[in-house]
C-alpha cells in the first residue's frame, strides 16, 4: 500500500515539530526517516500511524484520504522504540492480542490463533520463548516479539520507530540484516525512523533526511550521500571539514588557493562573495610537492592516528583552520609523513561541496 | 600504654578501612547499635500499637464471651454495623471508579485546569474532617436554600443515611486516585497505543491493557479506602445527628455507649472495628507482596508535584 503525506504541519505548543512536510512512499518500499533528535521524524511516523493528529495536511493510503481514520482503523503496524510489549502477558498472548481483539465475525478460532502465533514466533526465531514474560527477555528478543505481534494482524504498512535504537551494536547489526531479509520476503511498505546514518544508508531503498521539521532531501542512499541537496545533508552524512572561502569569477578560493568546482549545478550560482566549503576527510589528498594547476593549499601535519582501516591525519591549514584527512596505509607509507611535516592538500575533483552565504 | 591505645583503636576499627573490615558491608553497623535501634522501634511499636490493641480486646472480653456477644447483638449495635457496611459498600466502588477515571485523565492527557484538578483532589486530605462534615450541613442543611428545596420535595440528606454516605465519599475521595496516578505515569501510554494500533477498541484497551497494569494499585486503593470509610468519625459525626439505631455508624456508636459508661459494649464494638482494620492490613500486606510496583505515598506526592510542574 502506498503512503502519501501532503503538506503536514504539527506544533506542540510553541515548538514546530513539522513544517509543511510532503512525502510519497511507493508500495513495497523500505524508507528511512533520518535526522537528529528533534527533527520531527518520530512525529511524522506517529502522524502516519494516526497516533498524532496533524494541525494541517493529510495522509493518504493507496490514494485514499485516511486523515479522518483513527489509529485502529488505519490497520498499520507500529513497532515502538521501547517495544511496548504488554508486560502482564506472556509472549504468546502478546502476539495473539491483535487476533483476539478482532471483531467477532472476523475472529479466528482458538486453534487457528495458536497456529498463527507459533508461525510468527518461528518467523522471528523466538518460538522457544512463547510462555515467557516480556521482563524475562533480552532487548533483541523483545524487539523480535514486538515485530511478530505487529505482523500478526497482517498490516499493509509497517512503521518502525527507532527499532534498534535501544540495542547494543552487535545485536543491532544482526537485527538490521534480518529486517532487510524480512522486508525482501514480505514486501510490506515499510518506514523506519533512525538517527543512525549508517543504518539508514544500509537498509533503506530511499532515505528521507529531515532537519528542524523539514525534509532536506529524499533519495536513494547513493544519491543523498554522493549528491547531497544542501549543506545540511552533506554535513549530516559523515565526517566533514568546513572551510570559509571566497567566490570570484566562478571559482572558489580557500585562502589564496583556487579550488576547482566541477559540479555545474553548483557553479551556476557562484557569484557572491563568501562561501562555506565542505570536504570529506577522505576526499582530500596529501602531496609532498605542489601538484600541477595549483589547486591545492599548504598545511602542516599535527597528529597522525594509524590505528584502523584508514590513517587519520590532522593538519593545520595555511590560514589556521584544523583539517582532517583520511588516507590509506599504502599512501601513508609512500608519503613517509611525520608530525610537523609541510605538505600540500588537494581536494579531489567534484568532491567538494560549496554553500553560499 | 601502647597496648591501651591499640585496644582503643580496635574498638573503633570499624571506622577505619582495612582488611579486617572487608567482610562488613559499607553501611553495616555494630551489633550494639543495631540492637539499640531495633529495640527502640520494637518498644515504641509495643507501647503505642500492641498494648492498646490488646487492651481493646481485653476490655471487650472483661465480663466474658457471653457479655461480648450480647453487646454486639444489641439491635442498635447491629444497626450501626449494618450502616457502616452499607456506607463502605457504596463509598468504595464509587471511589474506585472516580480514582481510575481521575488518574487516567491526569496521567494520559494535557488539558486546561489539570493543575487545579490535581490540587483539588487533595483537598479532602487537607481539610479537617469536621470541616468536611460542616460543608455538607451548610450546603444541604435545613437552613440552606438547597436543603430547603430538597426538604420540600421530601428528600432528607443531612441527619440521614445519604448525608453519611456523602461525607464518607468526600473524605475518601483522593485515596485511589493518589495511588494510581504515579503508577499510570510510570507505566506510560505506549502499551495503550500499541493496543490501539493492533485494532483494539477503547473498551478492550482499557480492560486488557490499562486495568491489568494498575490492578494492584487499584486493589490497594480499595483496601485503604475501605479502612478509612469504616473508621471515619469527624465528618460523619457532624452530618449524622446521632439518631440511635438510625444514623449511628460503628465509630459513632462506640463513642455514645462509651460516654454512657457501658465499657464492655463499647469495647466489644470497638474490637469489631479493630478486627476489620487488622483484616484490611493483612489484605494490604498480601496485595503489596503480589505487586511489582512500589506503592508509597511519598512517591505519590512527588510524582503529583512532578506532573503539576
Amino acid at each position: 500500500m502506498s503512503i502519501e503525506v501532503r503538506n503536514v504541519r504539527k506544533t506542540f505548543g510553541d515548538f514546530v515539530a513539522l513544517e509543511d512536510v510532503s512525502l510519497e512512499i511507493a508500495t513495497g518500499e523500505l524508507v528511512a526517516l533520518l535526522g537528529l533528535s528533534g527533527s520531527g521524524k518520530t512525529t511524522l511516523l506517529r502522524i502516519i500511524a494516526g497516533l498524532e493528529i496533524p494541525d494541517r495536511g493529510t495522509i493518504h493510503f493507496h490514494g485514499e484520504d485516511a486523515s479522518g481514520r483513527s489509529a485502529r482503523e488505519r490497520k498499520v503496524g507500529f513497532v515502538f522504540q521501547h517495544y511496548a510489549l504488554f508486560r502482564h502477558m506472556t509472549v504468546f498472548e502478546n502476539v495473539a492480542f491483535g487476533l483476539r481483539v478482532q471483531p467477532r465475525k472476523l475472529r479466528r478460532s482458538e486453534r487457528e490463533i495458536a497456529a498463527r502465533v507459533h508461525d510468527l514466533l518461528k518467523l522471528v526465531q523466538v518460538d522457544f520463548l512463547a510462555s515467557r514474560c516480556p521482563s524475562q527477555l533480552s532487548g533483541g528478543q523483545r524487539q523480535r516479539v514486538a515485530l511478530a505481534r505487529t505482523l500478526a494482524v497482517e498490516p499493509k504498512v509497517l512503521l518502525l520507530d527507532e527499532p534498534f535504537g535501544a540495542l547494543d551494536a552487535k545485536v543491532r547489526q544482526e537485527l538490521r540484516r534480518w529486517l532487510k531479509r524480512l522486508h525482501d520476503e514480505l514486501r510490506i511498505t515499510s518506514v523506519f525512523v533512525t538517527h543512525d546514518q549508517e543504518e539508514a544508508l544500509e537498509l533503506a531503498n530511499r532515505v528521507v533526511v529531515m532537519n528542524a521539521g523539514r525534509v532536506e532531501q529524499i533519495g536513494t542512499a547513493e544519491e543523498v550521500y554522493h549528491h547531497p541537496a544542501n549543506a545540511f545533508v552533506y554535513n549530516f552524512l559523515g565526517n566533514v571539514n568546513l572551510f570559509h572561502g571566497r567566490v570570484e569569477n566562478g571559482k572558489v578560493y580557500l585562502g589564496d588557493t583556487a579550488v576547482e568546482v566541477q559540479d555545474t549545478h553548483e557553479r551556476a550560482h557562484l557569484n557572491g562573495n563568501k562561501a562555506l566549503v565542505y570536504v570529506r576527510p577522505h576526499f582530500l589528498d596529501i602531496e609532498r610537492t605542489p601538484p600541477e594547476g595549483n589547486h591545492c593549499f599548504r598545511a602542516t601535519v599535527r597528529n597522525i592516528n594509524s590505528a584502523g582501516p584508514q590513517v587519520k591525519v590532522e593538519l593545520t591549514a595555511q590560514w589556521g583552520d584544523l583539517v582532517q584527512v583520511e588516507i590509506d596505509h599504502e599512501r601513508y607509507q609512500a608519503l613517509g609523513l611525520a608530525i610537523g611535516a609541510e605538505v600540500f592538500l588537494r581536494p579531489r575533483e567534484k568532491k567538494i561541496f560549496v554553500y553560499q552565504i | 600504654m601502647a597496648s591501651v591505645i591499640r585496644l582503643k583503636f580496635e574498638n573503633f576499627s570499624w571506622l577505619i578501612p582495612g582488611p579486617a573490615n572487608r567482610r562488613r558491608p559499607a553501611t553495616g553497623e555494630p551489633v550494639l547499635v543495631r540492637m539499640i535501634l531495633i529495640g527502640i522501634a520494637l518498644a515504641f511499636l509495643g507501647l503505642f500499637l500492641v498494648v492498646p490493641v490488646v487492651a481493646v480486646f481485653a476490655q471487650a472480653l472483661q465480663k466474658g464471651v457471653a457479655a461480648y456477644f450480647a453487646a454486639i447483638s444489641e439491635p442498635e449495635a447491629w444497626s450501626a454495623i449494618r450502616l457502616t457496611l452499607l456506607t463502605v459498600a457504596i463509598a468504595v466502588p464509587l471511589n474506585l471508579v472516580f480514582g481510575v477515571a481521575a488518574a487516567w485523565a491526569i496521567a494520559r492527557f494535557e488539558f486546561v485546569g489539570k493543575n487545579i484538578l490535581i490540587t483539588l483532589i487533595d483537598l479532602p486530605f487537607a481539610v479537617s474532617p469536621i470541616i468536611s462534615g460542616m460543608l455538607f450541613v451548610l450546603l444541604l442543611g435545613a437552613h440552606s436554600p438547597l436543603g430547603a428545596w430538597l426538604a420540600s420535595h421530601g428528600i432528607k440528606i443531612i441527619f440521614a443515611v445519604p448525608g453519611i454516605v456523602l461525607a464518607t465519599l468526600f473524605v475518601t475521595f483522593p485515596i485511589t486516585a493518589r495511588e494510581l496516578i504515579p503508577i499510570m505515569v510510570a507505566v506510560g501510554s505506549e502499551e495503550e497505543e500499541a493496543a490501539m494500533v493492533l485494532g483494539a477498541n477503547g473498551w478492550h484497551t482499557f480492560l486488557r491493557v490499562t486495568l491489568p497494569n494498575v490492578k494492584w494499585g487499584t486493589l490497594y486503593g480499595a483496601v485503604l479506602c475501605n479502612a478509612r470509610a469504616m473508621g471515619e468519625f469527624g465528618a460523619v459525626s457532624v452530618v449524622s445527628g446521632h439518631i440511635r439505631g438510625v444514623t449511628d455508624t460503628m465509630p459513632l456508636y462506640v463513642e455514645i455507649i462509651y460516654n454512657d459508661y457501658n465499657f464492655v459494649a463499647a469495647f466489644a464494638v470497638a474490637s469489631l472495628l479493630t478486627l476489620l482494620a487488622l483484616v484490611t492490613l493483612l489484605l494490604k500486606h498480601f496485595l503489596l507482596s503480589g505487586s511489582a510496583i512500589p506503592l508509597s505515598s511519598e512517591k505519590t506526592s512527588e510524582t503529583v508535584e512532578r506532573i503539576a510542574a
